[in-house]
């Protein structure tokens, strides 16, 4: 199958099985910073924004997702350019191996775009989808309060 | 993962077509949260599969003061958890879909994908030719059985995972269901089916029947309602036991209402003689735990889950006065 992907605002003409989720073809193509951790929807670490949407890109097929938005962290910010969220979890120690940070920005993102004011319970339930085997929620959510206050301050 | 044929209809009719023999043959696929993990561990193996998503008009939610509740098929647990309507006249429905998955899940996940889930014991999900997947036995009775059903079950004794089922069946809602030669209309406990009667099926839908509504009805004034779900972790599990009240009042008792339950059968379950005891119970902690004493009584626990019995005696004990507002 072939089909047209808007991927962080530029559009991509790729090709790809019936049988691919999202989370494939979007590694198969150059986006690695969405992370293949559980592919079974149990982890997060693949998480994407689909027309707006925050879901597990391991539990969408690509073939539902032709000519959608898609938004991938990068899309958020970059090594040169960081989302507030991106920034504020460095700042705190927010990231030990790395692996689940990705899916973690995008749930914070998504989160804070709905509730730009979130109590700490809010952003605990908003990461409810998302693992880190190195157990460091602390110091994500510590992260995320930050982001918080300086995105409403902004 | 098979290959298949993945088509994208714009009606029911054509959808129901496309279907043909049954689900060697084709699926539906909607939100593909329960249907992606399927197909990546071959538990179905279908030719084609029928995404609906395209077809107009299943996603509607629509509330009429004195009529109820309409939702579409393809509504998502997400647009349940938030519509301001369900969350006042229908706090069941809203609770559920609340302690439902996370919030990524509940993005992609519809109710009639939840409410036509398949179960999650692990004989049936892994590698074991088990009863309800066309083998001789269901490994769970002689096995680890711990999350197993306690009621209903034999020869296979699975639980219906879904929550939405659960809310629904204490609201007495009812499901539509599309054929190309007419629509019907079933309540919603008899949509489902009891390892007795087929062990191989979950629910009545045949080969080219969709779901095409599912109605609730309108909620007497006063109406109390809620649910409660015990998992082993806070957040993101499949109930262990839940339970959902409706119900009425009229000074201190109740007028009439009913109880239904996850986690405890093969089916989303009531125990009718309990809803018939409900009307004119008297809302006090002492009468409301003697009553509970007699749940599920016909329940036959597993070697490892006789824990559940008394859970979901002690949820519905609290959940009801926590309703009434009787401090526990």
């Amino acid at each position: 199958m072939e089909g047209t992907f808007r991927i962080n605002g530029r559009h991509e003409l790729l090709e790809f099985s019936e049988r691919a989720t999202l989370l494939q073809v979007l590694r198969d193509n150059g986006h690695q910073e969405v992370k293949e951790g559980c592919a079974e929807g149990q982890c997060g670490s693949c998480l994407v924004l689909l027309d707006g949407r925050l879901v597990n890109s391991c539990q969408v097929f690509a073939a539902a997702a032709v000519n959608r938005e898609i938004t991938t962290v990068q899309g958020l910010g970059t090594i040169h350019a960081p989302h507030a969220i991106q920034e504020a979890l460095v700042e705190v120690g927010a990231v030990q191996c790395g692996f689940c940070t990705p899916g973690m920005v995008m749930a914070a993102y998504y989160l804070l775009r709905h509730h730009p004011d979130p109590s700490e319970k809010e952003i605990r339930r908003a990461l409810d989808g998302n693992l880190c085997r190195c157990t460091g929620y602390t110091k994500i959510i510590e992260g995320i309060r930050l982001a918080a206050r300086r995105m409403r301050q902004a | 993962m098979n290959h298949f044929e993945y088509l994208q209809p714009t009606d029911l009719a054509e959808a129901s077509r496309l279907l043909g023999d049954g689900p060697d043959e084709a699926m539906i696929f909607a939100g593909g949260t329960d249907m992606l993990s399927l197909l990546k561990d071959d538990v179905v193996a279908p030719r084609k599969l029928i995404n609906i998503k395209g077809i107009p008009g299943l996603d509607d939610i629509r509330y009429t003061p004195g009529n109820g509740l309409v939702l579409g098929p393809l509504v998502t647990i997400r647009a349940i958890k938030e519509n301001p309507t369900i969350r006042e006249h229908y706090p069941v429905l809203a609770e559920a879909a609340d302690v439902l998955a996370s919030p990524q899940l509940r993005n992609l996940g519809t109710l009639g994908g939840n409410l036509c889930q398949r179960p999650r014991c692990w004989y049936f999900r892994g590698d074991f030719d088990c009863l309800r997947k066309g083998g001789a036995t269901c490994y769970a009775l002689e096995g680890r059985n711990k999350y197993h059903c306690i009621i209903g079950g034999h020869p296979c004794v699975i639980v219906h995972p879904s929550d939405m089922a659960v809310a629904l069946l204490a609201l007495d809602a009812k499901v539509t269901i599309y054929t190309p030669e007419e629509t019907r209309q079933i309540p919603l406990n008899e949509f489902f089916v009891r390892p007795a009667e087929d062990y191989e099926r979950e629910h009545v839908l045949k080969p080219g029947e969709i779901m095409s509504r599912i109605e609730v009805p309108a909620p007497p004034s006063g109406m109390l309602s809620g649910y409660r779900k015990f998992m082993e972790r806070a957040v993101w599990d499949f109930a262990v036991v839940s339970v959902a009240a409706v119900f009425t009042r009229s000074g201190d008792r109740i007028t009439g209402g009913r109880v239904s339950f996850g986690g405890v059968a093969p089916v989303p379950w009531q125990d009718e003689a309990f809803n018939r005891k409900l009307s004119g119970l008297r809302l006090t902690k002492r009468s409301v735990t003697d009553a509970c004493k007699t749940l599920l009584s016909g329940a036959e626990p597993l070697s490892e889950n006789a824990f559940k019995l008394p859970l979901a005696r002690n949820l519905t004990g609290s959940l009801l006065l926590e309703l009434a507002g009787v401090p526990l």
